[in-house]
């Protein structure tokens, strides 16, 4: 029992590393950037959250609604300002200035909430369920992350591989400058996967602090570097490998606290990342590829 | 080093070269800003308050030198340069706890802490550099990240103790199952306490200097242009010959020793060590780093300067602590765009065609006078 419970909590942990791996994922995919502040962007659509439902008192629906339209503008602002006029330049420079904008939205955070941790409530009003006599129960969380996970994830899913604009987006991530000789407008596909990755960002903020609820302005600082861990581990750039990397790393940290040491959970989350880049660095559903002199 | 030193060629030349030039200005400013803050407290003319940073500017001007010499030099993105001064600064105070009461002359013990941590970082760095040969870029800042918050957790959970048996090393304090005589030295989140508080602001400049000594000298030889050359174009590199990965793995672990060097300065201010993520994690490499940015990258007289006046700033000025990171932030964010963005790039070329236009319709109408 101890192990299906564990099991099943890191499921759905694990979906929510996923949904901020997809993120990670698409924009690494299509910008070939390392979006640092991702993880930011979680911690600051709990925070939307927060303020919407604690000191507004609006019914926690439209808190996540109001959370997921400023994360999808936050996330187009900064491609615009921070990422758009770096386009050309050397990958080095283009992290520095991710790491820059992390901490901005961090110290931002800092000056508007203060840095004592908030106490957040709950967004999912479901009751736990009880399985095998009360042996197994499963929270209210737990099977919301994991259902909302599965229809966003199968959403993305649909949305990449059918829509035109999905297509679009496939094909920048290809080859840009093919994409655009096709009459595809690269800029507003850039900026269209920084809006879908921040919103699905405010949707695991929301289930991530529904989950562990403390609040600060570090929260998305962890589980942002463990979904890119996770966005690695599935192939960086390839989505179902992000869903499959998140899901696994998930399972990986919660058997790792439960049966090794709650300590080290962390440490080994970060150890599977040095081993999967020495096996195979393109990730378990990463494609070679081959560098060009 | 430098093999051509010696040859008639530039024995002729009767000036200093230019890269030696810019070394001993280098070691000036540093001379200058020792002895005028040593005369000043020797004379007690220094308030406490601001004693009390000249030890940590030290360290900070070392591991914000040390890593230039990854960022700068090698041109890699380390993300994990905290946890080097970690390792160094934990294996110096064990060291010296342990060696308290044997080696009684402090100057012995103290550089025998420094070889300690140094040694011990180094192994770090080799073992960190190994999986970094083969990564590039976003991949290798994300290992090093990894390894660092990796150190971090390790070193808060591991107990270390001494009884009449031996080491004994366990995840708990129980664990331990030590004699009734034996001493706990590292005690998991608690830390090691009781480390002699040896570093003054003397020997902190003394690793100042030996630090720039290392690093300007590793970048004027041979090796530091090699190092250089594989920052400008690995693939060209590759191509004369140059052993990337032997390289990029001497540059690691040199940096991590001299950042082990540190690490032990800056356990022996210390009454009581501890790791957190403000003083070994994430936060403190990408603090060393905004000041390696803001310093220049490849400029080492930038980083000492940026790093000292960074740190003390925000300590001597209470009111702006607050915006402090909001305001780094932002300028880390500016100086990217300026320096490397398309718009920034286009406008500099054209300043910079016109500028030169201008001279030679100036010489143009000269000769025509």
């Amino acid at each position: 029992m101890k192990f299906l419970s564990q099991l099943i909590s890191g499921i759905s942990l694990g979906s929510i590393y996923s949904l901020i791996a997809l993120g990670y994922t698409m924009v690494y995919g299509i910008a070939k950037m390392l979006n640092f502040a991702h993880g930011d962007v979680i911690m600051i659509g709990a925070f939307v959250i927060y303020t919407a439902c604690v000191t507004a008192d609006l019914p926690p629906v439209i808190g996540v609604l109001i959370a997921i339209v400023f994360c999808t503008v936050l996330g187009m602002t900064i491609e615009r300002f921070a990422y758009k006029p770096l386009r050309q330049a050397a990958s080095l420079a283009v992290l520095i200035t991710a790491i820059g904008v992390s901490y901005f939205l961090q110290n931002m955070a800092l000056l508007i909430f203060g840095s004592d941790t908030k106490q957040f409530s709950s967004v999912v009003s479901v009751k736990p369920l009880r399985l095998a006599g009360g042996n197994l129960i499963i929270s209210g969380e737990t099977i919301v992350t994991i259902i909302v996970s599965v229809i966003i994830m199968v959403c993305l899913y649909l949305f990449v591989n059918k829509s035109k604009p999905g297509k679009a987006m496939l094909a920048v991530s290809e080859d840009k400058g093919a994409a655009q000789l096709m009459g595809i407008n690269v800029n507003a596909m850039i900026a269209l996967t920084f809006a879908i990755g921040s919103g699905l960002a405010a949707v695991a903020g929301a289930l991530l602090c529904s989950a562990y609820p403390a609040l600060s302005p570090y929260t998305g600082a962890m589980p942002g570097i463990k979904a890119f861990v996770a966005a690695v581990f599935g192939g960086i750039g390839s989505i179902p490998g992000a869903m499959i990397g998140g899901i696994l790393l998930g399972v990986i940290e919660n058997l790792s606290k439960g049966y090794i040491s709650s300590q080290l959970s962390d440490a080994i989350v970060f150890a599977v990342l040095i081993i999967v880049l020495l096996v195979k660095p393109t990730g378990i559903m990463g494609k070679k590829l081959n560098e060009k002199v | 080093m430098e093999k051509n030193s010696n040859s008639p060629l530039v024995k002729k030349s009767s000036s200093i070269r230019p890269a030696t030039k810019k070394n001993l200005i280098t070691y000036a400013v540093v001379v200058a800003f020792f002895v005028l803050f040593q005369t000043l407290s020797a004379t007690g003319n220094l308030k406490n308050a601001y004693k009390a940073l000249l030890v940590p500017i030290c360290i900070y001007v070392i591991m914000a030198v040390s890593l230039n010499l990854v960022v700068g030099v090698l041109g890699e993105l380390s993300l994990g340069h905290a946890g080097f001064m970690c390792i160094g600064a934990y294996c110096g105070s064990f060291f010296s706890v342990l060696t308290k009461d044997i080696i009684t002359v402090t100057w012995l013990r103290f550089t025998l802490a420094f070889v300690v941590a140094a040694v011990a970082a180094a192994i770090a760095g080799i073992l960190i550099g190994i999986p970094v040969l083969r990564l590039k870029g976003d991949y290798l800042a994300i290992v090093t990240l990894a390894f660092g918050e990796i150190i971090k957790t390790v070193v808060n959970a591991i107990y270390i103790g001494k009884d009449s048996k031996g080491f004994h090393m366990a995840m708990s304090t129980a664990g331990l199952g030590m004699e009734p005589d034996g001493q706990v030295i590292l005690n998991g989140p608690q830390g090691i306490s009781g480390t002699p508080r040896n570093s003054t602001f003397v020997i902190g400049f003394i690793l100042v200097m030996i630090t720039l000594f290392i690093v300007t000298n590793l970048m004027d030889s041979r090796t530091g242009r090699a190092i250089m050359s594989i920052r400008d174009n690995r693939i060209a590199a590759e191509s004369v010959g140059i052993d990337v990965t032997k390289y990029k793995l001497m540059v690691f672990t040199v940096s991590a020793a001299i950042a082990g060097c540190a690490g032990v300065l800056y356990s022996h201010n210390l009454a009581t060590l501890t790791a957190n993520t403000n003083n070994f994690g994430y936060n403190m490499s990408i603090m060393i780093l905004v000041y390696v940015v803001l310093g220049g990258l490849g400029n080492i007289r930038g980083s000492i300067i940026a790093a000292a006046l960074l740190y003390s700033l925000p300590e001597l000025l209470r009111g702006v602590r607050d915006y402090r990171m909001l305001i780094y932030s932002l300028i880390l964010i500016i100086m990217m765009i300026v320096n490397n963005g398309s718009f920034f790039v286009a406008l500099r070329e054209k300043l910079k065609f016109r500028l030169k236009n201008k001279k030679g319709a100036a010489a143009e109408s000269k000769e025509a006078v």
